[in-house]
């Protein structure tokens, strides 16, 4: 992994609101391709981390390249090559799915006939034919974050940022949602990913475990849970967060 | 640019999809209309009428006898000295004074001009027109019968408004509404599409994806300029055509400054939206800040001359205020750009201070 191309590069960074420290010193790497998990408990800082890493929210002070471009200076650039689903639903209610298509691949620049094709692709593969023209508050919520992931892959960006992407979903459909990110994954997508469910977490390449604003553990999953003599990752992250 | 078109051609549907959105942005506008305008044309009956009959001659006793057969008018009184009309329209049912001078008929025959004056209360000035209207119409029928070669012959019914003699009010409603509806639509909707997008979480893709931040803002303003500018088309339009409103000045210079007013509207409900987090707080803050104020402060319901001097300064403030000076000097009264001058600079002002405070206060980068 280590010779992949470099994707993220994060040093020193610091996010203060006032005294509050939100983000203290966070040094990591996240290479191309690769699944990286962001963890840690409410309030740890991961959403601060992550508003960062999109460009909605400038760094206090330190260093981070997305995509070889710099935070401070180049956040179009870097708006460009992202993509990004939140964890409240991002697509919109009232359009239909190949509306919602349609506005979200016109934003990324893409040409007509490229949405139509990705589109398509897309419907066909999520299986949506019959519902290509419900809106999308008529859908099923598994289907709706499938489709929200798609949407964010559609321009074919180098990362995407998945902001807790399977809250409320059953864990079939978080099954199939996770095939999805592999398989974009294996089409040279980065994935960047902050969850809660640890059984999610054990499917990422390497994770990170924020407490208290600070990294801290950085490992493949395996190795975390024999360097924390633990069974698996619900372990690791409970030793890690009530050591402190 | 493309990426642009598409993000309005959104902001149209979700509009055009929302049932509640189209009676808000088409049916109050309409329904507010058609009740302030029959308010002010309802039918008058049975008013009461008091007559000081100097003349006593035919003519007279014919337009007394008309208009005590007519089913609008009641006499309520005969009186002899022009002093005690005062009395009775303190009193407050008698609404209107009916004078005819000595030697109507004698000096009809020989100067073929005479006057009748008419003396109306016009503390509701909508009535006193009509009122006025009703009396010299059965006035005009009296004297064409008498007289076989009418054309020569001029009754000339002169009449005076009581109480508010300019007639403030008659077409008021007319401004008012454009105004409300206007600041109803232009900020009201705009702030709480806006935040809608905040809450629901949106507006974080939108702000991570490569539109930028005023596209966005003005992407979502656009759609919300056109209906408003539909509505105030429409409005004039009812008015004019439904309600018999005359449109005295410019119709291009209304239009022109209506535009800037909407421009106003959509800059305070951009500002509305920065300080509000939810659809909520945005709707409480534009009914608080917008519509009660533009309401009873602008001039539209309550006369501003009457208020107490705080209102009054208050009132400074209001912008429809302003507006609807321009409406009702532009339409009403048929003035220049001139004369809206002062009004015109205001608003603009007031635009450029909106603005400047929401992209102050307009998080980019929403901590």
């Amino acid at each position: 992994m280590k010779d992949a191309e470099r994707i993220i590069k994060v040093r020193k960074l610091y996010k203060k609101f006032g005294s509050f420290t939100a983000n203290k010193d966070l040094n990591f790497d996240v290479y191309k391709g690769e699944i990286f998990g962001f963890l840690g408990a409410n309030g740890a800082g991961k959403t601060t981390a992550m508003k960062i890493l999109c460009g909605l929210s400038k760094p206090t002070s330190g260093e981070v390249k997305i995509a070889n471009y710099d935070i401070y200076t180049q956040t179009n650039e870097i708006k460009k090559n992202i993509g990004y689903m939140s964890q409240k639903f991002s697509l919109y209610e009232d359009l239909t799915i190949k509306e919602n298509i349609r506005l979200f691949g016109g934003i990324y620049g893409l040409s007509k006939s490229e949405i139509e094709k990705r589109g398509k692709e897309l419907i066909k593969h999520l299986e949506l034919e019959g519902a290509k023209d419900k809106l999308i508050k008529d859908i099923p919520l598994g289907w709706k974050q499938k489709l929200a992931f798609s949407i964010a892959v559609l321009h074919e960006p180098d990362i995407v940022f998945l902001d807790e992407p399977t809250g409320g979903v059953d864990p079939i459909t978080r099954r199939q949602f996770w095939k999805l990110i592999y398989e974009a994954a294996g089409k040279g997508v980065t994935i960047f990913v902050t969850t809660h469910y640890m059984d999610e977490a054990e499917y990422c390449n390497r994770l990170s475990i924020m407490v208290d604003g600070e990294i801290v553990a950085l490992d493949d999953p395996l190795s975390l849970i024999k360097q924390y003599k633990s069974s698996n990752m619900d372990e690791v992250f409970l030793k890690l967060v009530r050591k402190i | 640019m493309k990426a642009f078109l598409g993000f309005i051609k959104k902001e149209f549907i979700h509009i055009f999809r929302d049932f509640k959105t189209m009676i808000i942005l088409f049916g109050i506008p309409v329904t507010q209309i058609m009740i302030f305008g029959y308010a002010v044309t309802n039918e008058i009956s049975n008013v009461k009428v008091i007559i000081l009959d100097n003349a006593k001659d035919e003519i007279s006793r014919d337009i007394i006898h008309k208009i005590e057969a007519s089913r609008y008018f009641m006499i309520a009184d005969y009186i002899q000295d022009p002093n005690d009309i005062e009395a009775y329209f303190k009193k407050g049912d008698v609404k209107e004074a009916i004078i005819f001078e000595k030697d109507l008929e004698k000096k009809l025959r020989k100067e073929g001009t005479a006057s009748i004056q008419l003396i109306l209360d016009a503390i509701d000035a909508n009535t006193a027109t009509l009122i006025e209207s009703y009396t010299s119409s059965i006035i005009r029928t009296s004297v064409n019968e008498k007289y076989s070669n009418p054309q020569l012959i001029r009754i000339q019914p002169e009449f005076r408004m009581l109480y508010n003699e300019n007639m403030e009010g008659t077409y008021m409603f007319v401004p008012g509404t454009m105004a409300l509806i206007l600041i109803l639509i232009s900020a009201m909707m705009t702030s709480i599409s806006i935040t809608k997008e905040k809450e629901l979480g949106t507006m974080e893709i939108l702000l991570v994806s490569p539109l930028r931040p005023t596209q966005i803002i003005i992407g979502k303003v656009i759609p919300y300029f056109f209906l408003s500018f539909i509505n105030a088309v429409i409005i004039l339009a009812l008015s004019y055509f439904v309600f018999d409103v005359p449109i005295y000045g410019n119709f291009f210079l209304l239009m022109a400054l209506s535009m800037l007013f909407i421009m106003m509207a959509l800059s305070l409900g951009i500002m509305i939206s920065t300080l509000s987090s939810s659809q909520q707080s945005a709707m409480m803050i534009s009914i608080f800040v917008l519509m009660l104020p533009t309401m009873l402060l602008s001039g539209f319901i309550f006369p501003i001359d009457n208020m107490p001097t705080l209102l009054q300064l208050l009132s400074n403030v209001v912008p429809a205020k302003w507006y609807i000076s321009i409406v009702k000097k532009i339409m009403l009264v048929g003035v220049d750009f001139q004369f809206v001058i002062k009004e015109t600079l205001i608003l603009f002002g007031m635009c450029i201070l909106f603005i400047g405070v929401s992209i102050k206060r307009f998080k980019i980068r929403l901590d």
